[in-house]
């Protein structure tokens, strides 16, 4: 079986797995750790094609995606624990008054 | 099939597993641990595939500070409320159903792509050590990397904002 091949499937797996969690889960947190589980899954596949082709710009994507990760959890985090200040809650569904 | 693709199956198959626990566990503390379970088996497979420099920066960076910072807010935030524990939105099974086409399309996709690619070029272990890795880094990505340390700048200066903004709202 084709290493390539293998990896690439995986990480659509993965990718698919975050984004339903982001969709089902209720609680803030959750959907967050459910982005890096996508963050990761895009990861996966540019280390798969860097190994597969032998370039290491591949690598240096992921680091970049290493980067943008820790920026979006500094900014994300604080804006839930403000929310979580305001509502006394972590269900996102308490925080619908955006949808009219 | 070698040793190595044994292990790379192996721990593919545990990343998946712990994406699937993220779903199904209840409290935000065990979806955590999940979370670190996954990284560090893709952490494994980064390396089985040579790419130590990333495996490495894998465990570093997503699992020694951004998982520890995110297990420490799940502590600091354990407010006992009942609502937070419930674990699925109104949206499941639509949900669910888009996710299985979703990954339909994906994997089929991935399958593809991997298999009408030329075969991998033999004789390239040294192209991910330091040193050539390095080089390309800041050779042919230092914009990124400058335009990176920005973000990283904008980040700090939203979250200082984000919580000046907060006591203002609140004396």
């Amino acid at each position: 079986m084709d290493k390539l091949s293998f990896l690439l499937a995986a990480s659509g797996v993965l990718f698919t797995l975050g984004l339903v969690g982001v969709m089902v889960r209720r609680n803030a947190l959750i959907m967050l750790m459910c982005m890096e589980l996508m963050l990761n899954a895009v990861v996966l596949s540019l280390v798969a094609f860097a190994s597969h082709h032998g370039a290491p710009d591949g690598a240096v994507l992921a680091f970049l995606i290493f980067v943008v990760a820790t920026a979006e959890i500094a900014i994300a985090i604080p804006i839930v624990m403000l929310l979580a200040r305001q509502r006394q809650t972590l269900d996102v569904q308490s925080w619908d008054a955006l949808k009219g | 099939m070698s040793l190595v693709d044994i292990l790379i199956g192996f721990f593919t198959v545990s990343a998946i597993g712990g994406g699937v626990v993220m779903l199904l566990a209840r409290h935000p503390m065990r979806v955590a641990l999940a979370l670190i379970a996954t990284m560090l088996s893709l952490a494994g497979v980064y390396a089985l595939v040579g790419l130590h420099a990333v495996a490495v920066f894998q465990v570093f960076i997503y699992v020694g500070a951004v998982m520890v910072f995110m297990v420490y807010v799940i502590m600091l935030l354990d407010i006992g409320d009942r609502r937070a524990l419930h674990r699925y939105g109104r949206v499941l099974w639509p949900a669910i159903a888009a996710g299985g086409v979703l990954v339909l399309v994906l994997g089929h996709l991935g399958w593809r792509a991997g298999a009408s690619l030329p075969p991998a070029s033999a004789g390239n272990e040294g192209t991910f050590l330091v040193q050539p890795f390095s080089a390309a880094f800041l050779a042919n990505w230092w914009l990124a990397f400058e335009l990176a340390s920005v973000v990283l700048l904008v980040a700090v200066l939203g979250a200082i904002a984000v919580i000046q903004g907060s006591r203002r709202h609140d004396g």
